[in-house]
């Protein structure tokens, strides 16, 4: 599980947020709130180790994940405000790289199956600077299919999408928590997922 | 789902920037084309006298192959960097220093050994006797791998800076002056008639200490990066 105590982060001179504790248990789920430049994104890229916190220890199973470093990475998965994909290669080649580079190797067909979930069927094959907005982000997604980390972490993960896409990040979520994950994310839209009581953390 | 080993990694970084290279060719082309245009100016400009112009053949090629590396070393990380797959890197369940050794040597396949390969036909536009040719071919097949992963370094600490090239270049130039002066100092030994080993022994030693420290201190700079 992921515990976070007397965290603080700042940006340049600007003090973000400080002594900010919180625990999230197997199939719980937080939302993050807070106004534009309240520090949401960089809570969670403090959660994943990019930002080095002024104060505080972020735990994964009772171990700072400053020391558990990689064995941290192979439990989490990380959605950020960028795709992370590249035009130049198909919705295809991009997912099977992003899922080689999170340690998962990943055929063809398995592939294509995600990939027709999220509602890309007919486009797998088309290189993706061709694609609109919302499903270059549905590109993006299609690793929560694939990916078996325990701890999702994703960064307004509802940018760009449609009413059907929303719905179906939704039944993604519940899934994974019905599994036993836990998930932390930050959006400004409204978001339920069924079954589950949301938690929500706020800073201002 | 299987889980991808350390060497599987490395080969899916390679392979990945390979396929990117051969869909934007331009940018390949832009370092070769550099390269050979640069080195044909030389004749051109000083002259046709033989004599000179073997002399400094070797000069030439190796300050060409220098500079056109520099050119090519901005996009190492900068275009992974935009998109956000960089951060998917860092956060690769495998140690990021062999990532970045991945993407070294994808650089250097694209970006380094187009320019070996094109040497010996350069090197005939100096009148290079056959001999100093194999040892230049040599000496930059040892030496351009040293430029790539010594320039990923300034690159990585560069990374999202405005203005980033030039200080790359300042940043990195110094420190490749050693491979310069042992790879044209192996050309020479062989043209005067002296042994070329101790030279390309030394460029070989550098290549071994090069390909020890710089994917880990890479992996450092870039973690500073992204912060």
């Amino acid at each position: 599980m992921l515990e976070v105590s007397n965290l603080a982060c700042s940006r340049g001179d600007h003090r973000l947020f400080s002594g900010l504790g919180f625990a999230l248990h197997p199939g719980q789920i937080m939302q993050v709130q807070g106004e534009n430049g309240s520090g949401k994104t960089s809570l969670l890229r403090a959660l994943c180790g990019f930002l080095m916190p002024d104060e505080g220890v972020i735990a994964w199973c009772g171990k700072s994940i400053r020391d558990l470093d990689e064995e941290y990475h192979a439990e989490m998965l990380y959605l950020g405000h960028l795709n992370a994909i590249k035009d130049e290669l198909s919705a295809l080649e991009n997912l099977r790289i992003s899922a080689g580079l999170s340690g998962v190797e990943l055929d063809e067909k398995a592939a294509i199956a995600a990939l027709r979930r999220i509602g890309l069927r007919g486009r797998e094959r088309l290189p993706t600077k061709v694609l609109s907005q919302g499903q270059r982000r549905r590109v993006a997604l299609a690793r929560l299919l694939v990916s078996d980390a325990r701890l999702w972490i994703l960064d307004e993960p509802l940018t760009a999408l449609d009413v059907g896409a929303v719905a179906l990040i939704q039944e993604l979520m519940a899934e994974h928590l019905a599994r036993q994950g836990m998930v932390i994310f930050t959006t400004h839209q409204p978001l339920q997922v069924a079954g589950v009581e949301m938690r929500s953390l706020s800073l201002s | 789902m299987k889980k991808s080993s350390m060497l599987g990694l490395l080969v899916l970084v390679i392979r990945r920037d390979l396929v990117l290279a051969m869909r934007r060719r331009a940018d390949v082309l832009t370092t070769l084309i550099f390269f050979v245009m640069v080195v044909s100016l030389f004749p051109l400009g000083v002259g046709p006298e033989m004599n000179m112009l073997r002399k400094m053949a070797a000069g030439v090629l190796w300050v060409a192959a220098l500079l056109s590396s520099m050119l090519s070393l901005g996009r190492l990380f900068s275009a992974d960097y935009l998109d956000g797959t960089l951060e998917q890197m860092m956060l690769a369940p495998q140690s990021l220093s062999m990532l970045v050794l991945g993407k070294m040597t994808a650089h250097w396949m694209v970006s380094g050994l187009p320019l070996v390969l094109m040497a010996p036909v350069l090197g005939l536009q100096f009148d290079m006797p056959v001999q100093a040719l194999g040892v230049l071919i040599i000496g930059l097949l040892l030496g351009t791998p040293i430029l790539s992963m010594v320039g990923a370094i300034g690159a990585a600490l560069t990374l999202g800076l405005r203005g980033g090239g030039v200080l790359l270049s300042l940043l990195v130039l110094p420190l490749c002056i050693p491979v310069l002066i042992f790879g044209t100092g192996a050309v020479e030994a062989v043209s005067t008639g002296l042994s070329a080993v101790s030279h390309l022994s030394l460029l070989g030693a550098l290549l071994v200490l090069a390909l020890v420290f710089t994917p880990w201190v890479t992996a450092q700079a870039l973690r500073i990066s992204m912060e």
